[in-house]
């Protein structure tokens, strides 16, 4: 039963950096019907700029407790500009293209950025010093330590915060409204280009905070992180409903619960058959079945337009 | 004759032949000129191993082979996407699997699984093993398509991504509790590819000269590959062909003309998995090794970037786009080392990363210089054209 519980909380965790990552791809296909390839990329970028913003505050004698929260918003700030810097350069020119243009640039900026960072940060781990004092608290036989408990509770108010943005603004109806019927926005009135923009940004904002709780909560950072966690992600964005900003959510979580669950029980499910390698298999096959069940993913809307 | 004469006259003789044709072609009408230069086409794609290795070394035939490993999945990733408008981002996973059906009915691996049955592994003739390969990968294709084929657009795109990685990570990890797949390490000593008895894995020698190995393979990929242009081809024209160009512009138009398209579909995806599968095969032949690295997401990519960058549906694009995206990083892998060399007198940054920077831009750079492609298809180019109606509209809209 402990065991239950414990990939019950590791996969909450997992699960809700997933679900911020998965309202980044979610907010620009809603809004575009574009997939950003890139965006996982950005998450690294987030990831490694907050690293390195750390290790310099830390450097200079700031306090743990005050370096954090600018080395985050110096992190956010590089990766809103990078977000509009990608929309700009490589999705804006091609937004009459053919379909599969900005799919072939998305990649081209998403081996740009990995091998940027490759140079700047090399190829080796680097490891996100240990600021939080990691006390493990036990519920009920289950383990969950203090990072833990940050990165579940700062992501739910993050997707809060967006929910509140995109439903009670200005901004947000401006955004719905895009992402509904971008001519007849435009004919309200509303300038399409700076919400296509101010979208990437949100997002890349996000994908920057994500970025450095992955590497709080593993103690690692990579150049090369970005690419497996966008992948699951973007599925997690497709098994909520891609487009929709609750399914996001609720796929990332669900997500970061079938994998952990998934890998603490196939080994003795199957008799040692499979083992915790296959994980990755696992959250590919719930999709695969849910897109065959249910095509437009758990809460898709548009069901007859899309499917 | 010494082997250096020898090329010295073989580039004279190519010298002559494009002289003598150049004024044949001055002197003679339209219809004898295509011929000449179909002539002097294969003429030089005859002579190519020959002129790269004097020009550029031997190194450099074997990355041309590896070219045309590349145009043929290219080409067959063409009819699914170009043809059909599919979008298959796992479409590595059937080369994968062609790869595995050659390494595992040619190589001396399966007595270490199945030392009872196969003690000295399974060595199967190339001429059946590679219709094998080309049928199993098929018949992946059938798998993979019967349940997912109804999604459309991005979501097809997804599966098919997460169908190329379930493959990838079987393969890395079937080595246990019975060890299919050799796990990461992969499978080695796989038998060379022998055709009427000549193995091409040594030096041959046929009217006096000396065919080296990587020789051997490109004349055998070139044949390949001119088959695979050939059927595509056929394809393209044929009522198949059409019905698949019909689906793609409007599905619900070509079923009103009682097109199947579930079939069809299908069909697409298994030629696809079929031409993948095959060039498979040749590729285990070719490597004599396969592990599970050579079939990461990255290589769907790069394959898929090649029938988009050369032009969706046109052969001669995505012949173009395969030539180019499998020499370029060949290229600036040799041009970034020297070049950083000259100018600052050392390596100062990591060149495999830098050609990679570079490759990357390259790709943003033509896509955003040409969106539709190199070369794209004429059809396309009306759909798409210029300044009309249609790309007013947004494309994105084209997925919903």
């Amino acid at each position: 039963m402990d065991i239950f519980l414990q990939q019950i909380i590791n996969g909450l965790v997992q699960g809700s950096v997933y679900a911020l990552v998965a309202l980044g791809y979610t907010m620009v296909y809603g809004i575009l019907g574009l997939i950003n390839f890139a965006h996982g990329e950005v998450v690294m970028i987030g990831a490694m700029l907050a690293l390195s913003s750390l290790t310099a505050l830390l450097g200079w004698g700031v306090t743990p407790l005050l370096a954090l929260p600018i080395s985050i918003a110096l992190a956010m700030l590089g990766c809103m500009v990078l977000g509009y810097g990608i929309e700009r350069i490589a999705y804006r020119p091609l937004r009459h293209a053919p379909r599969l243009a900005p799919l072939i640039t998305a990649i081209g900026v998403s081996i740009v950025l990995q091998n940027l960072a490759m140079m700047i940060w090399g190829r080796q781990y680097h490891s996100f010093p240990q600021l939080i004092a990691n006390t493990p608290h036990n519920i009920g036989g289950a383990i969950i330590n203090n990072i833990q408990i940050i990165i579940f509770i700062l992501a739910l108010a993050i997707m809060a915060g967006l929910m509140f943005v995109v439903n009670r603004t200005r901004l947000g109806r401006a955004m719905r409204a895009v992402s509904e019927n971008q001519h007849a926005a435009q004919l309200m009135g509303v300038d399409i280009n700076r919400v296509i923009s101010i979208t990437f940004m949100l997002g890349s904002g996000l994908a920057a905070i994500a970025g450095v709780m992955v590497s709080a909560n593993y103690g690692l950072a990579h150049y090369y992180m970005g690419f497996i966690l966008g992948l699951k992600a973007f599925t997690a964005a497709v098994l909520g409903g891609i487009g929709n900003l609750r399914g996001a959510m609720l796929g990332g979580l669900l997500l970061g619960l079938i994998e952990s669950l998934g890998a603490g029980y196939i080994g003795g499910l199957t008799g040692g058959f499979f083992g915790s390698n296959y994980q990755d298999v696992f959250a590919f096959f719930v999709l695969i079945a849910v897109l065959v069940f249910r095509p437009s993913g758990l809460l898709g809307e548009r069901l007859a337009e899309r499917a | 004759m010494s082997r250096r004469s020898l090329r010295g006259s073989l580039r004279f003789g190519l010298l002559a032949t494009l002289l003598r044709g150049f004024f044949l072609m001055v002197s003679f009408d339209k219809r004898n000129q295509r011929w000449i230069i179909w002539a002097l086409l294969l003429a030089g794609l005859l002579l190519l191993p020959f002129i790269t290795d004097a020009l550029l070394g031997r190194g450099w035939v074997r990355i041309v082979d590896f070219a045309m490993l590349y145009i043929m999945l290219a080409l067959g990733l063409n009819i699914v996407v170009g043809y059909a408008g599919l979008l298959d981002l796992g479409y590595i996973a059937f080369f994968a699997v062609g790869a595995y059906c050659y390494a595992l009915t040619d190589s001396p691996h399966l007595a270490q699984a199945f030392p009872i049955a196969f003690p000295a592994g399974v060595h199967l003739p190339f001429w059946f093993v590679l219709p094998l390969s080309a049928l199993v990968a098929g018949g992946f294709g059938v798998l993979l398509g019967a349940p997912t084929l109804r999604l459309r657009g991005d979501y097809l795109a997804i599966v098919t991504l997460g169908f190329g990685e379930i493959i990838r990570i079987f393969l890395n990890n079937l080595n246990a509790p019975v060890n299919l797949t050799n796990g990461p390490q992969g499978i080695s000593f796989i038998d060379p590819i022998t055709v009427m008895g000549v193995s091409l894995n040594k030096t041959q020698h046929f009217f006096g000269i000396a065919f080296p190995s990587v020789h051997l393979y490109f004349y055998l990929f070139l044949a390949f590959t001119a088959l695979v242009i050939f059927v595509s081809q056929r394809l393209e024209k044929s009522r198949i062909g059409r019905a698949w160009m019909a689906i793609r512009e409007d599905e619900v138009a070509a079923s009103a003309m009682g097109i199947n398209t579930r079939n069809l579909k299908l069909l697409a995806f298994a030629m696809g998995a079929m031409f993948g599968g095959a060039s498979g095969a040749l590729f285990a032949g070719f490597q004599g090794f396969v592990s599970p690295e050579s079939f990461s997401l990255m290589e769907s990519i790069m394959v898929l970037c090649m029938v988009v960058l050369g032009g969706m549906g046109n052969i001669t694009g995505v012949i173009l786009g395969g030539i180019l995206l499998a020499l370029l990083p060949e290229v600036l892998r040799n041009i970034v080392m020297p070049v950083q060399q000259a100018l600052f007198g050392k390596t100062l940054i990591d060149p495999e990363s830098l050609r990679m920077l570079l490759f990357g831009s390259a790709l943003i750079g033509m896509m955003l210089y040409r969106p539709a492609g190199l070369l794209p298809s004429r059809l396309r180019r009306r759909e798409l054209g210029g300044d009309d109606a249609a790309a007013e509209e947004s494309v994105y809209d084209a997925t919903h």
